[in-house]
C-alpha cells in the first residue's frame, strides 16, 4: 500500500487542520475550546512529521512527533491547573471577562 | 528500522544543567520537611545555582557537542549559563523578602526557577530543533506556573492565563515551522539544514521559506517582538515582581541565543528574503516598544514596553549575524541583567504590605525622602536609555557596531533615534523622583536582602559601563 497517496495530501490536511485551530484561537471566547484548538494546531504538526518522516525515510521526524506528543501533555496539566485555578477566584470561562489588566 | 546507536555524551560539558536538575528535585524534596519558613529551599537553590554557574568552567576544551551534535557546549553558552545562573540567584535573592510579604508560599516556586533555568541552558547549547523546542518549552511552561503562583490573586492568575494560552499558540507556530524546515532539508541538525541549502539539495524552497516565516512568528512570540508583543505588558504586570525581573532577562535571553543559532548558522543562505522581514519586525519593534512606554502610568507596564523596545535593538545584532552580533548579544544581556533587577529591586523596595505601589505617581519626592535609592534608579533609568557612562551605552555600543561593520547604516540611525525618544520615559521617572512633591506618605519597607541586590546591580551597571573589558574579552573567546 505504499505511497499511494501522495506527500501533498498529507501536507493539506495538515496545513487544513492546522488554520482550523488557529482559527479556534481567534474567533472562540471560551477558554476550554481555545484550549482544545491550540493542541489541533499541535497535532496538524505531528500529521506533518510523520508524513515527512515516511517520505524522507528517516526517523528524525517520528522522535519529534514524540517529543511534541510529551510536551502537550504536560502543557495540558498545566494549563488546566491554570483554568480552575483562575476559575475558583472568578467562576467563569468567558476570555472577555478577563479583562482586569489591559488585554 | 534503522537501528540507533548510542549517542556519544561528554558529562562534564552538561555539569549544569545535571546539577540544577539535580538540585531542582531536591527542593521539592526538602519542600516537604520545610514547614512554613522556606529559608532551607532558598539556601539549596542559591547552592544549586552558584554550583552550576561554576562547573560551566568545568569544560576548558570547548567547543565539546553531545547527542550527535545536537547539543554544542561553546563559549557563547557557557557565557550565556553564566548569565542565567546569575538571573536566577537574583530572582531567589529579591524573593526572600518579597514573597512572605506578598502571601506567596508555595515551595515549589524555588523549585520552578531551577527547573527554568536547565531550560534555558538547554536552549543556549542546542543545535537541533528538537532540542530547541524542548528548552523553550521547558521554560515556557516554568514560567506560565510561576506567574500564577499567588494563587488568590485574580491579577497573577489572569496574567498566567493570558501568558499560557498565548504561549502555547505560539508554540504551535514554532513547531510548525520546525516541521516543514525539517521537511525540506531532511534534517533536524542546524549544521545539516546548512549544509543541505548549501549543496542545493532542498526538497521544496517554498516550505523551506514557509518554515522560516513560521519559525519567526514562534520566536517572535517568544522574545515578545512587535507584532507578537501583546502578551508581554499584561503577563508583566499581572506576574509577581521577582518573577516579572526573572522573565526579562534569563527566558529572553536563552530565545534570543536559540533565534541567533538557528538564523546565523542554519539559514543564512535564506538571505535576502527574511533580512527585511527581520528588518521590518526589529524597526517596529523599536518604535512601537518605546511608543508604548511613553503613556503608560504603571512602572511594571512601562519596564514592560521597554523591555519589548530593548528586544529590538538585540534583533539589530542577530541581523548582522557575524561573529561580533553574537558577543554584542552576550554583553547586552549582561548589562541588561543588572539594570533588570536593580530597578526591580527598588519596585520591590517600594512596595508596602497592602499596596504594591506600581503607578509611576509613586515615585513622586522620592529623591528627598530615600536620596539614596533615588540616586539609585537615576541610574538604572539613565543605563536603560543608553546614557554614558553606564553599562547601557556600551551595550548598545557594540550592537551597533555589529551592524555597522555590515552596512546596516539606516537601521543604526533608527535604533539611535529610538534611544532618544526612550529617554523621555526614562527621564519623566527621575524628574518626578526629584522636582515633584510627594502626594503621600509612603510607608516602605526597606528590607536589607532586596537592598543588596539593589547594590550589587548598581556596581555591576557602573563597572561595566567603566571598565568593559574583562567581560567583552569573555564574550568574544
Amino acid at each position: 500500500m505504499d505511497g499511494f497517496v501522495p506527500l501533498n495530501h498529507y501536507l493539506l490536511l495538515s496545513a487544513t487542520l492546522f488554520v482550523i485551530g488557529v482559527l479556534g484561537v481567534l474567533l472562540r471566547r471560551n477558554v476550554i475550546v481555545v484550549f482544545m484548538s491550540v493542541e489541533i494546531m499541535l497535532n496538524a504538526v505531528n500529521i506533518s512529521l510523520i508524513a515527512f518522516d515516511h517520505y524522507l525515510n528517516n526517523s528524525d521526524g517520528q522522535v519529534f512527533s514524540f517529543m511534541v506528543m510529551c510536551v502537550a501533555a504536560a502543557e495540558v496539566s498545566v494549563g488546566l491547573a491554570i483554568i480552575i485555578a483562575m476559575f475558583r477566584n472568578k467562576p467563569t470561562v468567558n476570555l472577555d471577562e478577563f479583562n482586569i489588566l489591559k488585554w | 528500522m534503522e537501528h540507533i546507536p548510542a549517542p556519544a555524551i561528554d558529562f562534564v560539558s552538561l555539569a549544569p544543567a545535571l546539577i540544577l536538575s539535580v538540585f531542582g528535585m531536591l527542593v521539592l524534596f526538602l519542600d516537604l520537611f520545610a514547614g512554613k519558613n522556606k529559608n532551607l529551599l532558598v539556601f539549596a537553590s542559591l547552592i544549586g545555582l552558584v554550583l552550576a554557574g561554576v562547573s560551566a568552567f568545568a569544560q576548558s576544551n570547548l567547543p565539546v557537542s553531545s547527542f550527535g551534535g545536537a547539543y554544542i557546549v561553546d563559549h557563547l553558552s557557557v557565557f550565556f549559563t553564566l548569565i542565567f545562573t546569575f538571573s536566577s540567584a537574583l530572582t531567589i535573592l529579591l524573593s526572600i523578602e518579597y514573597n512572605p510579604r506578598n502571601g506567596i508560599r508555595a515551595g515549589e516556586y524555588y523549585a520552578l526557577i531551577l527547573f527554568c533555568t536547565v531550560g534555558m541552558i538547554v536552549l543556549s547549547s542546542a543545535t537541533d530543533l528538537i532540542m530547541i523546542f524542548l528548552g523553550i518549552e521547558v521554560v515556557s511552561i516554568c514560567l506560565y506556573v510561576l506567574a500564577g503562583i499567588k494563587r488568590d490573586d485574580v491579577r497573577s492568575n489572569e496574567a498566567s492565563l493570558k501568558y499560557f494560552l498565548l504561549g502555547a499558540f505560539a508554540t504551535g507556530f514554532l513547531v510548525y515551522g520546525m516541521a516543514l524546515l525539517y521537511g525540506a532539508t531532511g534534517t533536524t541538525k542546524l549544521a545539516g539544514i546548512a549544509d543541505a541549502i548549501h549543496s542545493g539539495q532542498v526538497n521544496s524552497d517554498t516550505i523551506l521559506l514557509l518554515g522560516s516565516v513560521l519559525l519567526i512568528i514562534g520566536f517572535g512570540f517568544k522574545v515578545a517582538s512587535v507584532p507578537f508583543h501583546m502578551w508581554a505588558p499584561d503577563v508583566y504586570e499581572g506576574s509577581p515582581s521577582p518573577v516579572t525581573a526573572f522573565m526579562a532577562v534569563g527566558p529572553k535571553a536563552a530565545a534570543l541565543v536559540a533565534f541567533y543559532r538557528v538564523f546565523a548558522t542554519a539559514i543564512p543562505e535564506v538571505g535576502g528574503s527574511w533580512d527585511t522581514l527581520l528588518m521590518v519586525v526589529a524597526v517596529l519593534t523599536m518604535v512601537i516598544g518605546n511608543l508604548g512606554a511613553i503613556v503608560q502610568t504603571n512602572i511594571k507596564r512601562l519596564l514592560a514596553y521597554s523591555s519589548i523596545s530593548h528586544v529590538g535593538y538585540l534583533l539589530i545584532a542577530i541581523i548582522a549575524r557575524n561573529s561580533l552580533g553574537g558577543s554584542a548579544i552576550a554583553f547586552y544581556m549582561m548589562a541588561y541583567a543588572f539594570m533588570i533587577f536593580g530597578t526591580f529591586g527598588i519596585v520591590i523596595l517600594l512596595g508596602e504590605k497592602d499596596s504594591e505601589n506600581l503607578e509611576i505617581s509613586n515615585y513622586a519626592g522620592l529623591g528627598v525622602k530615600q536620596p539614596a535609592i533615588a540616586l539609585c534608579m537615576t541610574i538604572f533609568m539613565l543605563s536603560l536609555g543608553g546614557m554614558p557612562p553606564f553599562a547601557g551605552f556600551i551595550a548598545k555600543f557594540y550592537i551597533l557596531g555589529a551592524a555597522v561593520k555590515e552596512g546596516y547604516i539606516i537601521l543604526v540611525v533608527i535604533a539611535v533615534l529610538n534611544s532618544v525618544v526612550s529617554l523621555y520615559y526614562y527621564l519623566k521617572i527621575i524628574v518626578l523622583m526629584y522636582m515633584k512633591e510627594s502626594e503621600r506618605e509612603l510607608n516602605l519597607s526597606i528590607t536589607p536582602i532586596t537592598l543588596a541586590v539593589v547594590a550589587i546591580a548598581v556596581f555591576g551597571t557602573i563597572e561595566m559601563g567603566l571598565f568593559p573589558d574583562p567581560i567583552l574579552q569573555l564574550t568574544q573567546q
